[in-house]
Parts: C-alpha cells; sequence; structure tokens
C-alpha cells in the first residue's frame, strides 16, 4: 500500500497528531504534579491546624482548577484521530487499545469528578479529614488515569501479551497482566508521573519567585518554595532513576532509539556517552543519507556501555549495525527483516485468497502456518518490515531525536540543581536577596515545559517509522482520505487549542496576580 | 442522597471563577463532539463497512496489496 499513500498525508496526519498530543501534553504534567504538592500542603495545615496552610493550599488548588478545567477532555481530539486518520492502526490494536482506555474513562469520571467536587466544594462542609482524603484520592486518581494511556503507548513501543489474529487483522490480548506490568508500562508510567511532579516543583517555585520579587505574600511564597523544592528534589532523583531504566529499555527493545538518541553510527565495544554535541549539515556515507556527522563532540568514554550494560566494555549498536546486520552480534540486518515481513504478508494474503475462493483444506495449512510458533517468532515478529521498501525508512530523523534527547538530559540536570538552590536559599533564609535567583526561577517555567515536550519527541519521533514496533508502520496505519482534509482539521486544531492556551495563560495570571487573598473558587 | 445534591448545588452556586471554567469547558465539549466529531472526524471503517467481516476483509486487502 505504500505506493498509493500520498506522503503528504501521512506527514500532516503525523503532524496533527503532535500538534494536539504536546498541547495536550502542555495541561495535563502540572495537574499529575501540583495534585500531590496540594495534598501534602493540605495534610500540613491537617496536623499543624495553621491556617496560612490552608491560604496556600487553596490558593494552588485554584491554579490547579484553572489548568484542569482548560486541559480536561483536551485529549479526547487524539481518540477522534485514531478512528479518521488513523483507521488501519486502530483496527490493528483495536483490543488492546480499548480495554485499558475504557479504565482509563470510568475511572477518571468516578476518582476525579467525585473527589476533585469534595475538594473544591467541600471546605468548611465535610470535615477536615474527609477533605484531606478526598485531596489525596484526586492526585492519586489523577495520576491512575494517566496509567491506561501511558499503558497503551508502552504497548505499541514494545507490543506484548497479544496475538494477532489473521481471520480478524486485530492484535487480540492473550495476558492482560503481560501488557499491563509489562516493564516498559511501568518504566513509562513511572517517568512520565515522576516529569510531572518536577515540573510541578519548578512552577509552583517559579510563581512563588514572582511574588518574591514583587515583595508581596512573602511568607507564603517561602513556604509554598519550601514543600515545592523538597518534592521537586526528591521527584527529580526518581526522575533520573526511571530515565535510566527507559534508556536501558530502549537500548534492549528499540536498539535504533538509542542510537538515534546518542548520535551512534557505527556500534562497538566500550562505547562513550555523548554528553553534548553538533551535527554537520551534511552526510558523508552516500549509502545512509540521513547520517551527518558530528562537528563536534563532547564524550565520556565508555559511559553509555556502562550505563546500559553495567560493563564499560560491553558492545552496543549504531544505526549502521542495526541496518547492515552484525552477525558477530547477533543482530539481523534490515534487508532480511524485511524479507521476512514480506513472507508473513505473503502468507496473510495467501490465507485470505484461499478462504475467500472456498479453498478450505489450502486456508487451514495457511492459518496453521501462519498461527504456528515458529512462523510468529521469525517471520511475523517482523511483519511491519514487510511495508519498507528502503532500509533508510528505518532510520528516524537522527538530528531532532538527539537535540530533544539532550535538552531534556541538560534540563533534568539544571533542575535537580534549581531544587537544591531553591532549599538551600529558602532554609538559610537568604531567599528575599537572591533577586537573580529569583528571575531565573520564573524563567525555568518555559524550561521545564520545553523538557516535557523534548522527552516525548525522543520517545515519539524516535520510534518512528513505526507506530507498532516492528508490527505497523506509520505508511500502513494511516487511512486513505484525502491530505487536504487532514490539513483543514490541523489548523482547526491549531486554532482551537491556541485560543485554549491563552485563556489558560490569561486567566492563570490574572489569579496569580490576584494573590492568595481569599483562596474561593 | 439529597444531601449530595445539595452539596453539589451549593458548591455550584457559590462559584466564583468556576462559572468562567465551566463556561470553558461547556464550549470546548460542544466544539468537541458536536462540530469535530460530528463533522469532521467520522470513525471511517464504522462508517464505510456494515460489519466487522467486511471491515477486516478491508484491513487485510490493504495490509497486503502491496505487492
Amino acid at each position: 500500500m505504500n505506493e498509493i499513500v500520498d506522503l503528504s498525508l501521512i506527514d500532516w496526519s503525523r503532524g496533527q497528531f503532535a500538534l494536539t498530543a504536546l498541547y495536550h501534553w502542555l495541561f495535563v504534567p502540572l495537574t499529575l504534579g501540583i495534585t500531590f504538592i496540594l495534598a501534602i500542603m493540605e495534610t500540613i495545615y491537617y496536623k499543624t491546624g495553621n491556617e496560612e496552610w490552608k491560604k496556600i493550599t487553596k490558593f494552588w488548588m485554584k491554579v490547579f482548577g484553572i489548568n484542569f478545567a482548560i486541559g480536561v477532555a483536551t485529549g479526547i481530539i487524539l481518540e477522534f484521530q485514531f478512528g479518521t486518520n488513523w483507521s488501519y492502526y486502530s483496527w490493528f490494536v483495536g483490543d488492546i487499545f480499548g480495554a485499558p482506555l475504557a479504565i482509563e474513562g470510568i475511572m477518571a469520571f468516578f476518582m476525579e469528578s467525585t473527589f476533585i467536587a469534595v475538594m473544591f466544594f467541600g471546605w468548611d462542609k465535610v470535615s477536615k479529614k474527609f477533605h484531606l482524603v478526598s485531596t489525596w484520592l484526586t492526585a492519586v486518581g489523577a495520576n491512575l488515569s494517566a496509567l491506561w494511556i501511558l499503558v497503551a503507548n508502552a504497548w505499541m513501543q514494545n507490543p506484548v501479551g497479544m496475538k494477532f489474529n489473521p481471520d480478524t487483522a486485530r492484535n487480540e490480548m492473550v495476558n492482560f497482566w503481560d501488557v499491563f506490568l509489562s516493564p516498559m508500562a511501568i518504566n513509562k508510567f513511572l517517568h512520565t508521573i515522576t516529569s510531572g511532579f518536577v515540573l510541578a516543583g519548578v512552577f509552583i517555585i517559579g510563581v512563588s519567585a514572582w511574588f518574591i520579587l514583587k515583595k508581596r505574600d512573602v511568607l507564603f511564597a517561602k513556604k509554598s518554595i519550601l514543600v515545592a523544592s523538597i518534592f521537586g528534589f526528591l521527584s527529580s532523583l526518581f526522575l533520573i532513576t526511571t530515565g535510566d531504566g527507559s534508556a536501558r529499555l530502549v537500548a534492549l527493545k528499540q536498539p535504533m532509539k538509542l542510537a538515534a538518541m546518542e548520535g551512534l553510527y557505527q556500534g562497538k565495544n566500550g562505547v562513550g556517552l555523548v554528553a553534548f554535541g553538533i551535527f554537520s549539515p551534511t552526510a558523508t556515507d552516500p549509502q545512509f543519507p540521513k547520517l551527518n556527522d558530528f562537528l563536534f563532540k563532547i564524550e565520556i568514554p565508555n559511559a553509555l556501555s556502562y550505563m546500559i550494560h553495567l560493563d564499560a566494555n560491553a558492545f552496543v549498536p549504531g544505526v549502521k549495525d542495526l541496518i547492515n546486520g552484525n552477525e558477530k552480534e547477533g543482530i539481523l540486518s534490515s534487508a532480511e527483516k524485511i524479507s521476512r515481513g514480506k513472507m508473513a504478508i505473503e502468507t496473510l494474503r495467501n490465507y485470505k485468497d484461499a478462504l475467500t475462493q472456498g479453498r478450505k483444506d489450502e486456508a487451514l495449512q495457511l492459518r496453521d502456518k501462519f498461527m504456528a510458533k515458529d512462523f510468529q517468532d521469525n517471520y511475523f515478529k517482523y511483519f511491519g518490515y514487510g511495508f519498507v521498501k528502503n532500509t533508510n525508512e528505518l532510520i528516524p530523523k537522527i538530528s531532532l531525536v538527539f537535540y530533544s534527547f539532550h535538552i531534556m538530559v541538560i534540563l533534568g540536570t539544571w533542575f535537580l540543581i534549581f531544587f537544591i538552590l531553591s532549599f538551600y536559599f529558602v532554609v538559610k533564609g537568604e531567599l528575599t536577596k537572591q533577586r537573580l535567583f529569583l528571575k531565573i526561577a520564573i524563567f525555568t517555567i518555559p524550561l521545564v515545559y520545553l523538557a516535557q515536550m523534548a522527552g516525548w519527541t525522543v520517545a515519539e519521533v524516535g520510534r518512528q517509522p513505526w507506530v507498532v514496533q516492528d508490527l505497523l508502520p506509520t505508511v500502513a496505519a494511516v487511512s486513505n482520505i484525502s491530505a487536504s482534509s487532514v490539513i483543514v482539521t490541523f489548523w482547526l486544531f491549531a486554532f482551537i487549542f491556541t485560543l485554549l492556551l491563552i485563556a489558560e495563560v490569561k486567566i492563570m495570571t490574572t489569579q496569580i496576580k490576584i494573590g492568595p487573598k481569599d483562596g474561593g473558587h | 442522597m439529597r444531601k449530595i445534591v445539595q452539596f453539589y448545588i451549593d458548591g455550584f452556586k457559590e462559584m466564583t471563577l468556576g462559572r468562567t471554567l465551566w463556561a470553558i469547558i461547556l464550549i470546548k465539549l460542544f466544539i468537541l463532539f458536536f462540530v469535530l466529531k460530528l463533522f469532521f472526524f467520522p470513525n471511517l471503517l464504522k462508517k464505510n463497512f456494515n460489519n466487522d467481516k467486511e471491515r477486516s476483509s478491508n484491513v487485510i486487502e490493504n495490509f497486503t496489496k502491496s505487492k
């Protein structure tokens, strides 16, 4: 089907999905993190009975409410796109995606809507204890509702716990727990929610810094920074740990993505970690027009091998090993994978033809062949490669993945330092004197959003051309619709989301300027 | 039950900023479900085929017709 799909259709469909996912993600991480910070603040109020903490909790609760209200349901647009722009993908994964998303919907509705109502309406109407429990359950519910979509995403990065049914062309879940508890799913969930915790910590410190610079509500701001800096620091440590785990899993399940993240073209033993690098604008190897050499790079010797395999001399494959194969390291060439993928597609077609033409015995034989373990492990495993025409299609956009990854890591390191400094200054009572740091704190807010976007770019661009790793490339997943209709809806979304973002920023800044006076909702 | 309903009624009545936020939520939901979903985002396989058998055939046809 590659020949008949308009390439601009694929690009616009991908662009539309990226646009809506990234806009949606502008709202989500603050909700994930701030709800826990609210719960901690309210717990302090509950324990101490200090009304100042109630005022602080109510102010940040209002900020959470604005973010939640503007962001709620923006993710539903992604599901609309599945049915229209990505109908073949949607059909192919149906069963696997259906269950987690249904659970997400039910859970989000019952947990969040119930307890959020108590959080906002329940001050002075329910007991302090019940209110506190509701705030904690809102935090848990918000994070759990993110769990299911992340489980679904992890399955796309590492499809497990399913069997492809050649009669329906759908993957059917055979083991829910394999899907739900796959290391990729657990790691993705933990890494993603802790990144939200870090974002919320930075956000609260940044906004509080503004109050201190304006010499307004200084005590409120300092108390907020104290909680946010401790919470952010602990979250940062956890984020680094899960990031490390994530890189190991990527090395195992998506080695091409890891090679792109590190700009590693030729694999070897004892590979260094590129701490920083700039690509040249041109490629030197005619076989690999996507591989631009480094103009310069700063490398930590052997560090990548050690991080991935805990062995400083271990082999890590590069892009060229993954394309050309490496017999010594047991890496199959992409040409061989393409050949096996084509065999899987051909067998599926022959089975379908035999079935529709009434050749029942032949159909039965072909079905048995298709479902045999050997065929599944050695041919169907590479089903998606059968759609690939040129091995260079298997290489993602290296520079985008590399720079995004390094932006994320460098900023992540800065956030850790930032939390330590915030904590130090507030505990030492020097915060009001540190005007430069307070200004930097405000400017760190957009940086933490940038880090979020960079992280998702690594995860999603880095796994191209796959929608479902090794099984379904974008070219086979996209619907046969006109590119112009996708372009129209792309701009519609861009318009609507920009309006929502303007509304968010305007309402948020107005309420922040009012400050923690009444804390009403 | 009446207490719970009253709790929600009182909560909504006492809202200040919440009224604006609810207005945004409702307008957004209207645009999403009654404009975008209805006019721009049909479920293609559901719309174009009558049953799952036809849908499966179409998907397999698309997956296998490249050779």
